[in-house]
């Protein structure tokens, strides 16, 4: 690992302002993702700057209609939350089941969105249920945050502080697992929502996106057994060692039809 | 560099560290307990694991300033002087081991599946410890020791 100097602000304030001064600061949250980078010598910060015990970005909170989780919260708060299963059970599942234990003790919701992993699974259940990111700037739809494989619509030095969900019973998330790493060859969230059928694919190589072929397929009265590969772009995948662009492809039809019959 | 405290095995440290150094190479290099393994530098083996209050964590994938005013319990910390721990003692009656590099990360990961699964059945223990792996693959006798180990913590003394 190079040379980095570490700061655990005691405030949001301080938090960004220490970013601010430091072009070559990072933040690092639970770190799950960011620390083996570090260590395989692929970043070189300058300053980490802790926002894991900020108590701004701390907490899980009932609001209007849903849930707010601070960004902050471990994987393993999420999927223990009675409050989260209460309100929206697929998240608490999705939460319980992202690495291990040990990497949902210390990883968190907010460094899961901001890192953008093309095979995370947090992304899909953002999208697919139309979450809102509230950040220190602002508030953002999860549809125009997410921009790409390991990109954001952060600006430098902006820091996520919470993510709000709708309240949803009918939702369900399903990841095919790489046998060996046990990580999401390709994971697919389905919701109904009051406003129609939504689902989220992540895993497909350049970031999450809604499958929305398959959306209008079963709002327009199609059934889930009629949805194949054929109405999915090939495009949205790649293909790497652990498999074919077009297996991934295939995948993700099968497992986006589990989803929905689970849900139906 | 940083100065700071931690509790390890009940024992305050005040240390100085470089900030880059990691939680496991403070604790093995500086505190010279040697029981939590380096076994990947990925992540993803779970030699290193030990508790951070009172949560298995992977000591490799923490800096060790940011277990600054933490209690840390390490493999070193189970046993009371010659007396085995439970989980220790349940490995060993289970042979839950093989060439033993694994181990300590097994039993901290266990202390941890047995503090939320009070008493897990084999599948249980299979799903909780996919983030430690055995190159042995001596994974039936860790498990059955596990599933062994956390019934004999519930039971009365």
């Amino acid at each position: 690992m190079y040379e980095l100097a570490y700061s655990r602000p005691a405030s949001l304030a301080d938090a960004l302002a220490l970013l601010a001064e430091d072009e070559g600061a990072q933040a690092i949250s639970g770190g799950q993702t960011l620390m083996p980078v570090l260590r395989a010598r692929l970043a070189m910060p300058s300053r980490l700057v802790d926002l894991l015990k900020l108590p701004e970005l701390a907490g899980i909170r009932a609001v209007d209609g849903g849930i707010e989780i601070g960004a902050a919260t471990t994987h393993a708060d999420v999927a223990a939350s009675g409050e989260v299963r209460a309100v929206l059970p697929a998240l608490a599942d999705l939460a319980g089941g992202i690495g291990d234990p040990a990497i949902r003790h210390r990883g968190t919701i907010g460094g899961s969105i901001a890192n953008n992993d093309p095979a995370a699974c947090y992304p899909s259940a953002l999208l697919a249920l139309g979450a809102s990111i509230t950040t220190s700037q602002r508030i953002l739809a999860a549809e125009d945050f997410f921009t790409g494989m390991f990109s954001t619509a952060l600006e430098p030095g902006e820091i996520v502080t919470a993510v709000r969900f709708p309240a949803c019973q009918r939702a369900r998330y399903i990841k095919f697992r790489n046998p060996a790493s046990r990580f999401a060859l390709v994971g697919a969230f389905a919701a109904q929502l009051p406003s129609g059928t939504r689902i989220a694919i992540t895993g497909g190589g350049h970031g999450v996106f809604r499958w929305r072929e398959a959306e209008a397929h079963l709002d327009s009265g199609g059934t889930i057994d009629a949805i194949t590969e054929d109405m999915l772009d090939l495009a949205h995948f790649t293909g790497d060692l652990h498999g074919s662009a077009e297996y991934r492809h295939h995948i993700a039809a099968v497992i986006v039809r589990r989803a929905l019959t689970a849900l139906a | 560099m940083t100065d700071m405290t931690l509790t390890v095995n009940g024992r305050e440290h005040v240390v100085t560290v470089e900030d880059r150094t990691l939680l496991v190479h403070l604790l093995r290099d500086q505190l010279r307990l040697t029981g939590a393994h380096v076994g990947c530098d990925t992540s993803q083996c779970g030699a290193c694991t030990v508790h951070v209050d009172g949560k298995a964590v992977k000591s490799c994938t923490m800096l060790a300033v940011q277990a600054q005013g933490c209690e840390i319990l390490t493999i070193e910390g189970l046993a009371q002087g010659r007396e085995l721990h439970p989980m220790q003692a349940a490995f060993h009656e289970h042979h839950g081991l093989q060439c033993g590099f694994c181990t300590p990360g097994m039993i901290m990961m266990a202390l941890d599946i047995a503090r939320r699964h009070p008493s897990p059945d084999a599948a249980t223990v299979r799903a909780e410890l996919e983030g430690n792996l055995c190159r042995c693959t001596g994974y039936h006798n860790i498990v059955k020791a596990v599933v062994a180990g956390a019934q004999r913590m519930g039971e009365p003394a």
